[in-house]
């Protein structure tokens, strides 16, 4: 049995007070001094440990308190009262919600995973990833032992391009070259960042959480080579600028580069291949409506590595873009149907905001997902998005340190890696690469509305 | 206590306020210090909303408040005050109470039943939530007329448990609904007591849930639901001799195809004992039985229950997987004489968010999809199908019947009938802090056992009574006409309003 792949967590203090969904409006006027406040009930204390923060006046009771309304419901002159807080309501968008952000930062305070009682107390289901629902294993199929388990789950996953099949010669030796490949304990690597406050910190701390898990940053060569960023350990450096600009000494000093989609990328892979045969090229291709004859095309010259990139929100470049998940799951099915997919690794990114949508990206055909947002919220952004307007940021994201801001990227995804161990668990799979295209055991929104709600109140049917 | 059917009579609805000093309702009212305490307002107010007060009246159950469109009554306070002291206006604590699945409207809907075991008159909604798809969309549709010579007797909302024609007891209860299981442990003994002793009095069943069988329960032995689950935790040979109904979870709906997890803070002595473990040390429920990989294996535990307890009818309890069909028909062949469904947003005391969200299918699926395969098997008859995981409101469960259940399981209803306010925490520190999910004496001291019975009685009652209304706009005599009437249904997604014949539920 390999050595099991653990991130280390351990909690990492916020720089800010947290923005919490409400707060307590307690009024003095009228206050009959009880002799035993509800305040001092408290089960929480969270009056008692009531303070303010400096810099920003935040009252700690807008921090801690934990909705439970006791004080609401008991004050005989009914003076306390909870209100929404529209920092938190107003935080984010529609598809970056003030409830993924804050999930985001508890992941990455406390390295834990969320946990919670009660139900589920969302939306039915939804658009993008919330419109498929994962398997579980059941008397019917054997089952996994997940995160408190004492069986393995690997997460291991390979960048690069895979032979089909091997060819010997007479004597037995080897006749296929083999390809490189690079193997990545979590199939999660950092993309380059839709938007960021200026400065060296949030890259730094970028390439700290990257070698923590022992995954790998992408990063603007054009930016690595002003700063003169060496070693590359755990970087790919994509060639923004023309492809020639690299030096072979770089070009061999790395095991993996990722290059735009122009010209004849495949010719430009073959041409780093010659000075670094060892090296994994990673082609960075714009999800849009036909992408999946150039996947095909791409993946019969030769190809690595395709990087199939949605915008922020998940979504292709059309007037009417096709989501993510269902791009990816038709690039995937398209490959398989022309028996190639095996041949090149697909890596997903845009849009992915949870541990889930890792899961179901690799459901619908993804070998590995690329995060990028999320890296942000892990350092306290509340995608506010100035920083695109060059205005300061109002969590100082410039000022991180790096050592810290690779703390909260390691919890962030020391949660994702425990999530996806529940979700490979609950499913009865011993390791991820088995959930590629593992459509079988997704369940589909509009498959199951088509089956069961579409023929409902036909009358004289009953 | 075994309710023969002909003598049984349901309990009566006994007023059982808040045991809180302020109510939460929609509307909050406040009288100022213009008030001369004339006391016209308490003589005005048809919903007892006023309290006589020292200096002023005090609008102690402003719950109970209508609200603005009250303004259109002769009796409305705010025009009629001589003073213009009193003020109306929106709760601003209601606007964050709640979530999508369980609004606002509906908590304070179900704390209303639980108080006056009636439908709530401030004009909540109290039939669906905001979750935009399953139950929250679909519609009863009733005929506009119903045909000359319809039924107009008493209605019958009793269903059997035991169809299997086995020689085994039949059980039926009263109404098609019981309670599901919540161990001690995870919940206070009072909140087990009382959703035990509403369960006995309304003549259905609780279940105990994984944690033992605590001897209070010993009175309610004919209205207890044994579970057998993977940890074995508390599982004697007496406890499955004691019982009428023996229940397996294979899984929960809330963390399918995971295991329970009972913090340490929870296993205090008594848990402790009962659970065979050492205090203060967390315990976990592994998934799955991992004496059971298949339906063979199954069947050798069902066997062995009804072997050690003859009288004793097996309830298989398990998730929503896309075969979920296939384990239904399983679970059948091994002997079962109830299959429970558990989906996907179904209660739980700590579960991961990524598997309450995501994995398994939501109940408004599962029903349907086992009802239909079990008919073609030609076994539909001889097997109870049990819903739970998301039934929330009297229109939740009648939707499931007409999807296909039998009946439904509750858990969550209960625990708001119980005055939990869905705040998520029942896992922190002490447990929580309404005194419901929580082993901390202190606390389990805020629920009063008899007040807790009442609530979820009139809660039920509540129910029972908004169920018959369903029925009788149908045309139906019994409950057991509804199972798998798809045609009363539609889904607000895929029917236009003017291709409705007949009266759609608003």
């Amino acid at each position: 049995m390999p050595k099991k792949y653990h991130i280390h967590t351990s909690s990492v203090q916020n720089r800010l007070p947290k923005i919490i969904k409400s707060g307590v409006i307690a009024w003095e006027e009228g206050c009959l001094k009880c002799a035993r406040c509800v305040k001092k009930e408290c089960v929480y204390k969270v009056y008692e440990k009531r303070g303010l923060d400096g810099e920003s006046m935040v009252d700690s009771t807008d921090t801690m308190c934990m909705d439970c309304f006791r004080c609401v419901q008991n004050c005989p002159n009914r003076l306390i009262q909870k209100g929404i807080n529209p920092l938190y309501r107003d935080m984010g968008d529609e598809y970056w919600t003030p409830d993924i952000i804050s999930n985001i930062w508890f992941q990455a305070e406390t390295g834990r995973i969320p946990v919670s009682g009660a139900g589920y107390g969302g939306p039915f289901s939804g658009p993008g990833f919330d419109s498929m629902w994962t398997d579980m294993s059941e008397i019917v199929r054997p089952t996994r032992d997940g995160i408190h388990g004492r069986e393995y789950i690997s997460t291991t996953v390979d960048i690069g391009r895979k032979p089909m099949y091997l060819e010997f010669g007479d004597d037995g030796s080897l006749l296929t070259p083999i390809p490189p490949l690079v193997e990545i304990p979590l199939p999660v690597i950092f993309d380059l960042l839709p938007f960021s406050p200026p400065g060296d910190n949030i890259p730094q701390s970028l390439i700290a959480g990257a070698r923590s898990i022992n995954t790998y940053v992408i990063m603007k060569w054009s930016y690595l080579k002003e700063k003169g960023i060496s070693p590359l350990q755990n970087i790919i450096p994509f060639l923004d600028g023309n492809t020639d600009d690299i030096e072979e000494g770089v070009i061999k000093s790395i095991p993996i580069i990722e290059i735009p989609d122009r010209g004849e990328p495949v010719s430009v892979q073959n041409r780093l291949n010659e000075i670094n045969p060892q090296l994994v090229v990673m082609i960075r291709v714009e999800l849009a409506p036909g992408i999946e004859e150039k996947a095909c095309d791409l993946t019969k010259k030769g190809a690595h590595t395709l990087h199939l990139c949605a915008d922020e929100f998940g979504n292709e470049q059309a007037e009417k873009p096709l989501f993510i998940k269902d791009r990816v799951r038709s690039v995937h099915g398209t490959l398989v149907e022309k028996g190639i997919r095996d041949q090149v690794t697909l890596l997903a990114s845009g849009g992915i905001a949870m541990a889930e949508h890792m899961a179901k990206l690799i459901i619908c055909g993804a070998d590995c997902v690329a995060v990028d947002i999320p890296l942000l919220v892990a350092m306290e952004c509340r995608i506010c998005r100035r920083c695109k307007e060059g205005l300061s940021c109002p969590a100082k994201l410039e000022t991180v340190e790096p050592q810290w801001g690779g703390k909260r990227i390691t919890n962030l995804m020391g949660g994702w890696h425990n999530q996806l161990l529940e979700v490979l668990g609950a499913m009865g799979m011993r390791e991820v690469r088995r959930l590629r295209g593992e459509m079988g055991r997704a369940m589909f929104f509009e498959d199951l509305e088509r089956e069961v709600f579409s023929n409902l109140g036909q009358r004289g049917q009953g | 206590m075994v309710c023969s059917e002909d003598s049984f009579v349901f309990p009566k609805v006994e007023r059982a306020r808040s045991r809180f000093k302020n109510a939460l309702g929609k509307f909050k009212i406040i009288i100022d210090k213009r008030c001369n305490n004339c006391g016209l307002c308490i003589e005005l107010c048809p919903f007892g909303v006023f309290k006589k007060g020292a200096k002023r009246p005090k609008p102690q159950n402003d719950h109970l408040c209508i609200g603005f469109v009250c303004r259109k009554n002769p009796y409305h306070c705010v025009d009629r005050c001589p003073k213009g002291a009193i003020s109306l206006f929106v709760n601003p604590s209601f606007e964050i109470l709640g979530d999508r699945r369980w609004t606002g409207d509906l908590l304070v809907s179900t704390w209303h039943m639980a108080e006056t075991g009636s439908i709530p008159h401030q004009g909540l909604n109290y039939k669906t939530g905001d979750s935009r798809g399953g139950f929250d969309k679909l519609r009863f549709v009733f005929p506009e007329k119903l045909p000359e010579g319809t039924y107009n007797g008493e209605i019958d909302t009793a269903i059997e448990l035991n169809r299997s024609n086995d020689g085994r007891p039949n059980v039926r209860i009263p109404i098609p609904l019981y309670l599901g299981g919540m161990s001690f442990g995870s919940v206070s003994i009072t909140t087990m007591l009382s959703r035990v002793k509403a369960a006995a009095a309304l003549g259905t069943f609780c279940c105990t849930g994984e944690g033992g069988y605590p001897e209070e329960l010993i009175p309610y032995d004919d209205h207890v639901i044994t579970q057998v689950a993977t940890g074995l935790f508390g599982v004697r040979e007496e406890t499955i001799k004691r019982v009428r109904i023996v229940e397996f979870k294979y899984a929960q709906g809330a963390k399918p195809g995971l295991g329970g997890h009972l913090l340490g803070d929870k296993v205090t002595p008594r848990v402790a004992r009962m659970r065979e473990a050492v205090v203060g040390s967390a315990l976990f429920s592994p998934f799955p039985f991992h004496s059971v990989y298949s339906v063979e294996d199954h069947k050798k535990h069902v066997d062995w229950i009804k072997e050690i307890n003859p009288r004793a009818l097996v309830s298989v309890k398990v998730s929503t997987p896309t075969d979920v069909d296939m384990v239904a028909v399983g679970s059948y062949y091994a002997g079962a004489h109830i299959v429970h469904l558990d989906g996907s947003y179904g209660g739980t005391g700590a579960a991961p968010d990524i598997a309450k969200k995501n994995i398994a299918m939501p109940i408004e699926y599962a029903i349907p999809k086992v009802h239909k395969f079990l008919i073609e098997e030609g076994i539909r008859d001889r097997i109870t199908i049990i819903a739970s995981g998301g039934i929330r409101t009297a229109y939740d469960m009648a939707k499931a019947i007409a999807l296909g259940a039998d009946g439904v399981c509750l858990g969550t209803a209960d625990l708001v009938a119980l005055e939990c306010i869905r705040c998520h925490h029942c896992e922190s520190g002490r447990g929580c802090a309404r005194g419901i999910a929580t082993t901390d004496p202190e606390l389990s001291n805020l629920v009063e056992l008899k007040w807790g019975t009442q609530r979820i009685i009139n809660l039920y009652i509540a129910w029972r009574e908004q169920l018959i209304d369903i029925l009788r706009r149908l045309g139906m005599k019994s409950v057991t006409e509804l199972v798998g009437r798809y045609d009363t249904l539609v889904h607000l997604d895929y029917v236009k309003k003017e291709e409705v014949r007949g009266e759609m539920e608003d």
